[in-house]
C-alpha cells in the first residue's frame, strides 16, 4: 500500500507488465521520465489515473503502477473528462498519439482544451501511425512516403501546438523524447498548471518514421534547431559562437537574426501569457526557423469541473437538500380517495 | 362517446353522460396546441378520469404558417374506465386553420364534433392547405359530422381589445379560447388552469390577464350562446387510491434514474448530446443538480457515452441517452463497457429510421441494433418500458441490474412513450428498495476480474483506493489474473462469462405474465409502447369471443426462454405486433422455434386498435 507518499520512488510506479514497445522506441524514454517525476509530485499513487486511447503510445497505462484505463481509439480525452468531472480530486492523465488525439479523437481533444478541465495530456507525436504499422498521420509532413502514401503524403499536416492554441488551451508545451531533463521539467510544469495541460512530445518511431525529429534531437543539429523558451527571456538559440535570435520584422513576420550584429533588445522576449506571441511561435516553420520547445502558453481560466461543482453547490443552496417526495409531488397533483 | 343528439334549440343546457371521449386539438405549430392539449389533459386528470395522450408535432419547429407541414396536434382520451391508448379516432376535433382541418378531418369519427376557427378559413389559407372553396360549408361534411364554425380569432381579440396589446399578441391568445370552450363543453374543473396561467405567464401580468380573459370568454361563449346545446360529462374512473400527477415517459425515466442512483448510494453522471425525442431527459436532469446529478452536454454522442464510462470507472453511475442515430455512434464505446464490465445505462428513445428518418415520430425498429449493433460477441441487457409511467420502474430496474452485474443495460423507450402522458401514482421514495451493492469482501485476494460467484460481477474497485491500483481496458483479459491475454481458450471463456452474466439477470426478473385469456386461440406478444393498443385489443377480442392472451415482455435480453415456451404452448396462434418490420418475432422464432407471425406497422404512429384487431383476426381465420 502507498499512503506515505514521501517514500515513493520511481520503482513504485513501474507495473509488473512487460513493456512491449520496439527496441529504440522513443516511448521508453517518455515512460522513464514520467515514472521518475511521479514520486516528486506528492500525489498518493492511488489518486493517479492514466487514461489512453489506442496506439503504441496508448499502451502506456499498462506500464504505470497506478490506476489506468486503456480505452478505445480517440476517446481517452472524453473518458478522462467524465472521470475528472465526477472525481475532481484525482490526478488524471491522458496519453495519446498523433493519430489517436488529432485524427479520430480530434474533436474530443479540442473540446477538452476549450473546457479546461484540470487534466494533463501527453501527446506522443511520431508523425506516423505506429500500431497499425506505418500509415501517415495528420502530422506527417507533405511528401512523406509511407505504406499508405507510396507517392508521398498530399495532406497538409496540423501543427499540434497551433491546433491546441487555436482550441484555447490554457497550457501548451512542446518537448522531445530524448531531452530527459526538459521533458521532466515540462511534466512538472504541467502538473503545477491548474487547467488542461497539453504537452506535445516529439517521439521517434525508429521502425516506421525514423529520424523524423533528427533536426531537434540529433547530436550535431539540435543546438541550431532548438529554440528553448523561457518565460521573460529572449528568444535565442544556436551555439555559443553562433548565437541567433528571433525578432519581429517590420512587416510583422518572424526573422532570424545573428546576435553578432543585433542588439539583444531587438530580439523578442518570451511571454507565456501572451496569446499572440504563442501563436507566432507555433507558426515558425522549419527549416527556416528553429523548433520552439518549452511552455508556449500558460494562462489562467476558470476550471470546468470547479464551475460545475459550484453550480451543484448553488443548486443545493437555492433548491435545498434532495427530497424525492417533494420532487415527485412538485407538479400538479390530485388525490383519488 | 354517444351519438351527438340532433335537437337544436334548447334553452337550458343539459349534461349528457358519456363513458369516454377522445379529443384532438390541431393547429399551426405556432398556435400552442401542445400547451392546450396538455392543460386539457391536466384538467381531465383532476376530474378523476383515466387518460392517455398522443402529442403529434412536426419535425420543423416553425414550418411556414398555415401549411400542411406545419400542423401540430395533441390527442387525449379521457374515460371513466381504464384507458389503454389515446384512441384511434377522435370524437371531437378542434382545428385552428384549414391546414389542420385538411390533415385531420378524415380521422374524425362519423357523428363526431368539429370545432373550427372560422376566422382562419380565409380564401388564401384554404388555398395554402390545398383546397378550394370553404370546406366547412361542404354538404358531405355537415352530413357526416356536426360542424361548429366559431369566429374564434375575432372573439379572442374582442375580449381583450381594451388592453392595448398589439394585434399579434392578442391573436396568439386564441388557443385559450379553444381551451375555455372545451373545458366548458366537458365540464372540466378550471381552477387549476387559472392558477397555471398565473404561474406560466408570471413574468408578464398583461399576458396573465389577457389569457385569463380569453379563457373565460371561451367558457362563457359555450355557456351563453345558442350554438351549443348541451355539455358532456365523463365520470371519474375507478382508479386505485393515491396521489397522482401527470407523467411523461421522458420525465419518468429521468426521475427513475435519479431515484435509483440515490437508492444505490451513487452519484449519477449523465452524458448526452441533444437529439429528438431524447433531449427532454437531459433537460429534466439538468434541472436537478441538487440531487447529486451531474449533466454533461458533450460534443457528440461518442463523447457523451465515453464520459459516462469514465464516470463509471470513477465510481459514479454513468448514464447516457440518445435516439437511434446517436446510439449508432455510441456502439463502439458500449462494447468497451461490455469488455471492461463497467455499469452503464444507455437510453434509446427510438424514432423512425433509418438515418435521420422521422425524428418526431415513433417506431420500434432499434431492437436488433440494441441486441446486435456492436462488433464482436457483445451482449447487452435490454429492457423496454410498456407505458410512460413504467419508464420510472424500468429505469430503476435497469440501474439495479447494471450495478449488480457490472454490465451496460439499454433501455428502449420511444417517441410515443417519451412524450405521451399518463397519470402516475406517486410512489413514496422511502418505500423504494435499497439497491446498493457490495461486490467483494476484500479477503480473497484481488485482481480486477475476480468474480462474484452468484452474479459473476467483477469487483468495482475505484481509483483512490490505496493498494489496489490496476488497469482495465478494451483488450481481452485473462480470467485468472485480469492481465491482457490473447489466449484462444481464455477468450472463449471470457466471451461465455460475459454472456452468462446477462443470462443470470433472469433470476432477478418477474416471471412473464399473461393478461386476458390464460389459454386459447390467440396470444399477442408485444414489447414497449404498443402495450396500450395490445391490451385494448385483447379486451375487445375476448369480449367478442376470441380467447386471446396478451404477453408483454419488459426485458428483451435475457429472455425467460423456458417459461415462454410453456406459455406459448397454450395457444393456437402466436402473433407479434410491432412497429417495425418484424424484429422481436425473429428473436422468438429463433430462440423458441415457434411459428410466431409478425404484424408490422412502420408509419411513425402507434397501432390503431381497430386495425390491429382486424389484422390479427385475419391471421387467426387463416390458421383455422
Ligand atoms: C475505431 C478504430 N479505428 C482504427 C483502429 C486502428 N488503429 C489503432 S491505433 C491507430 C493509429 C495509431 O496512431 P497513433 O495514435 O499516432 O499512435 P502510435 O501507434 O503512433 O503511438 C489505428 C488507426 C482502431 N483501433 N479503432
Ligand atoms: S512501431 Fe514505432 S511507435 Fe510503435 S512501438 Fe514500435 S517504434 Fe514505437
Ligand atoms: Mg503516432
Amino acid at each position: 500500500m502507498s499512503g506515505e507518499q514521501a517514500k515513493l520512488s520511481r520503482k513504485d510506479f513501474v507495473s509488473d507488465q512487460d513493456v512491449r514497445w520496439c527496441p529504440g522506441c522513443g516511448d521508453y524514454a517518455i515512460l522513464a521520465q514520467v515514472q521518475r517525476v511521479m514520486p516528486e509530485l506528492n500525489i498518493p499513487r492511488e489518486n493517479i489515473v492514466f487514461v489512453s486511447g489506442i496506439g503504441c503510445s496508448s499502451r502506456f497505462p499498462y506500464y504505470m503502477n497506478t490506476y489506468g484505463f486503456h480505452s478505445i481509439h480517440g476517446r481517452a480525452t472524453a473518458i478522462a473528462s467524465g472521470l475528472k468531472l465526477s472525481r475532481p480530486e484525482l490526478s488524471v492523465w491522458v496519453v495519446t498519439g498523433d493519430g489517436d488525439g488529432l485524427s479520430i479523437g480530434g474533436n474530443h481533444l479540442i473540446h477538452l482544451l476549450r473546457r479546461n478541465l484540470d487534466i494533463n495530456i501527453l501527446l506522443f507525436n511520431n508523425e506516423i501511425y505506429g500500431l497499425t504499422k506505418g500509415q501517415y498521420s495528420p502530422t506527417s509532413r507533405i511528401g512523406l512516403i509511407t505504406k499508405s502514401s507510396p507517392l508521398g503524403v498530399a495532406d497538409h499536416p496540423f501543427d499540434t501546438v497551433s491546433l491546441a492554441l487555436g482550441a484555447d488551451a490554457t497550457f501548451v508545451a512542446r518537448t522531445v523524447d530524448t531531452e530527459t531533463r526538459h521533458l521532466q521539467e515540462m511534466l512538472r510544469r504541467a502538473v503545477a498548471h491548474k487547467g488542461t495541460s497539453f504537452i506535445e512530445i516529439l517521439q521517434n518511431c525508429p521502425i516506421f518514421n525514423d529520424g523524423a525529429f533528427e533536426d531537434v534531437s540529433g547530436k550535431g543539429s539540435r543546438i541550431q534547431n532548438q529554440l528553448v523558451l523561457e518565460h521573460g527571456q529572449p528568444l535565442l538559440f544556436g551555439s555559443e559562437d553562433a548565437r541567433m535570435g528571433v525578432a519581429l520584422g517590420k512587416d510583422m513576420s518572424p526573422q532570424v537574426v545573428s546576435m553578432d550584429s543585433t542588439p539583444e533588445e531587438e530580439v523578442l522576449l518570451h511571454d507565456e501569457t501572451n496569446e499572440a506571441l504563442g501563436f507566432f511561435l507555433s507558426r515558425l516553420e522549419r527549416p527556416e526557423f528553429p523548433v520552439p520547445l518549452g511552455v508556449i502558453r500558460a494562462m489562467d481560466r476558470p476550471i470546468y469541473e470547479k464551475e460545475v461543482a459550484a453550480q451543484a453547490e448553488r443548486a443545493l443552496s437555492d433548491m435545498g437538500q434532495p427530497d424525492f417526495n417533494k420532487l415527485f409531488t412538485g407538479g400538479d397533483t390530485w388525490t383519488v380517495e | 362517446m354517444a351519438e351527438v343528439p340532433s335537437e337544436t334549440t334548447v334553452r337550458e343546457k343539459p349534461v349528457e353522460q358519456v363513458d369516454a371521449v377522445v379529443i384532438r386539438f390541431a393547429g399551426d405549430s405556432g398556435d400552442g396546441m401542445q400547451l392546450t392539449g396538455t392543460q386539457f389533459t391536466n384538467e381531465s386528470a383532476i376530474a378523476g378520469n383515466d387518460i392517455a395522450t398522443l402529442p403529434d408535432y412536426p419535425a420543423e419547429i416553425r414550418a411556414p404558417a398555415g401549411t400542411l407541414a406545419g400542423v401540430s396536434g395533441f390527442q387525449v382520451n379521457f374515460s371513466q374506465a381504464r384507458v389503454f391508448t389515446p384512441g384511434d379516432r377522435p370524437d371531437v376535433l378542434v382545428v385552428m386553420n384549414p391546414a389542420a382541418f385538411s390533415v385531420n378531418i378524415a380521422d374524425l369519427r362519423d357523428g363526431g364534433i368539429l370545432v373550427a376557427d372560422s376566422d382562419a378559413f380565409t380564401l388564401s389559407n384554404i388555398r395554402k392547405a390545398g383546397m378550394d372553396g370553404d370546406p366547412l360549408a361542404d354538404a358531405s361534411l355537415t352530413k357526416r359530422v356536426r360542424v361548429f364554425a366559431v369566429p374564434l380569432t375575432r372573439m379572442t381579440t374582442d375580449s381583450i381589445k381594451d388592453m392595448g396589446l398589439p394585434n399579434k399578441t392578442m391573436v396568439r391568445c386564441k388557443n385559450f379560447f379553444a381551451l375555455g370552450l372545451c373545458s366548458w363543453m366537458f365540464n372540466r374543473p378550471i381552477e387549476q388552469t387559472l392558477t397555471w396561467i398565473g404561474a406560466k405567464f408570471a413574468k408578464s401580468p398583461a399576458l396573465v390577464e389577457a389569457n385569463t380573459r380569453v379563457f373565460k370568454a371561451g367558457w362563457n361563449f359555450g355557456e351563453t350562446t345558442e350554438v351549443f346545446v348541451h355539455t358532456y360529462e365523463v365520470k371519474p374512473a375507478d382508479i386505485e387510491p393515491g396521489t397522482y400527477t401527470n407523467m411523461t415517459g421522458n420525465r419518468a425515466l429521468a426521475l427513475g434514474l435519479m431515484a435509483a442512483a440515490s437508492k444505490a448510494g451513487k452519484s449519477m453522471f449523465f452524458g448526452s448530446y441533444p437529439i429528438t425525442p431524447a433531449s427532454d431527459i437531459l433537460h429534466e436532469l439538468a434541472a436537478h443538480k441538487n440531487f447529486d446529478v451531474t449533466t454533461f452536454q458533450a460534443e457528440d454522442e461518442i463523447a457523451a457515452v465515453c464520459a459516462a464510462i469514465g464516470a463509471s470507472f470513477g465510481g459514479a453511475l454513468g448514464v447516457t441517452a440518445s435516439s437511434g442515430p446517436g446510439i449508432a455512434l455510441k456502439g463502439e464505446a458500449i462494447g468497451l463497457a461490455v469488455m471492461t464490465e463497467l455499469p452503464l445505462v444507455i437510453v434509446n428513445v427510438q424514432r423512425g429510421g433509418p438515418s435521420t428518418g422521422l425524428p418526431t415520430k415513433t417506431e420500434q425498429a432499434d431492437l436488433m441494433q440494441a441486441l446486435y449493433g456492436r462488433n464482436g460477441e457483445s451482449p447487452l441487457a435490454i429492457v423496454a418500458p410498456a407505458t410512460p409511467v413504467e419508464c420510472f420502474d424500468m429505469a430503476f430496474e435497469a440501474v439495479h441490474v447494471a450495478l449488480k452485474y457490472m454490465v451496460p443495460v439499454m433501455i428502449l423507450s420511444d417517441g410515443y412513450l417519451a412524450n405521451g402522458a399518463q397519470p402516475w401514482k406517486i410512489p413514496d421514495y422511502d418505500e423504494l428498495p435499497d439497491i446498493s451493492v457490495r461486490y467483494w469482501k476484500g479477503d480473497l485476494g484481488f485482481h480486477p476480474y475476480l468474480r462474484n460467484e452468484d452474479t459473476l460481477a467483477r469487483p468495482w474497485v475505484i481509483p483512490g483506493t490505496p493498494g489496489f491500483e490496476h488497469r482495465i481496458g478494451g483488450l481481452e483479459k485473462d480470467y485468472d489474473s485480469g492481465d491482457i491475454s490473447y489466449d484462444p481458450v481464455n477468450h472463449e471463456r471470457m466471451t461465455r462469462v460475459r454472456a452468462e452474466k446477462i443470462e443470470r439477470v433472469n433470476e432477478d426478473l418477474d416471471p412473464p405474465r399473461v393478461e386476458g385469456s390464460e389459454l386459447g386461440e390467440l396470444l399477442m406478444v408485444g414489447w414497449g409502447s404498443t402495450y396500450g393498443a395490445l391490451a385494448q385489443a385483447t379486451e375487445e377480442l375476448n369480449a367478442e369471443g376470441l380467447a386471446t392472451g396478451h404477453l408483454h415482455l419488459r426485458w428483451l435480453n435475457p429472455l425467460p426462454v423456458e417459461e415462454l415456451k410453456r406459455i406459448f404452448a397454450r395457444y393456437k396462434t402466436i402473433v407479434v405486433p410491432e412497429l417495425n418490420m418484424g424484429q422481436l418475432v425473429r428473436i422468438l422464432r429463433e430462440r423458441l422455434l415457434v411459428d410466431a407471425i409478425p404484424v408490422s406497422r412502420v408509419q411513425g404512429q402507434p397501432f390503431k386498435v381497430g386495425e390491429l384487431k382486424a389484422r390479427v383476426k385475419a391471421i387467426v381465420e387463416e390458421g383455422r
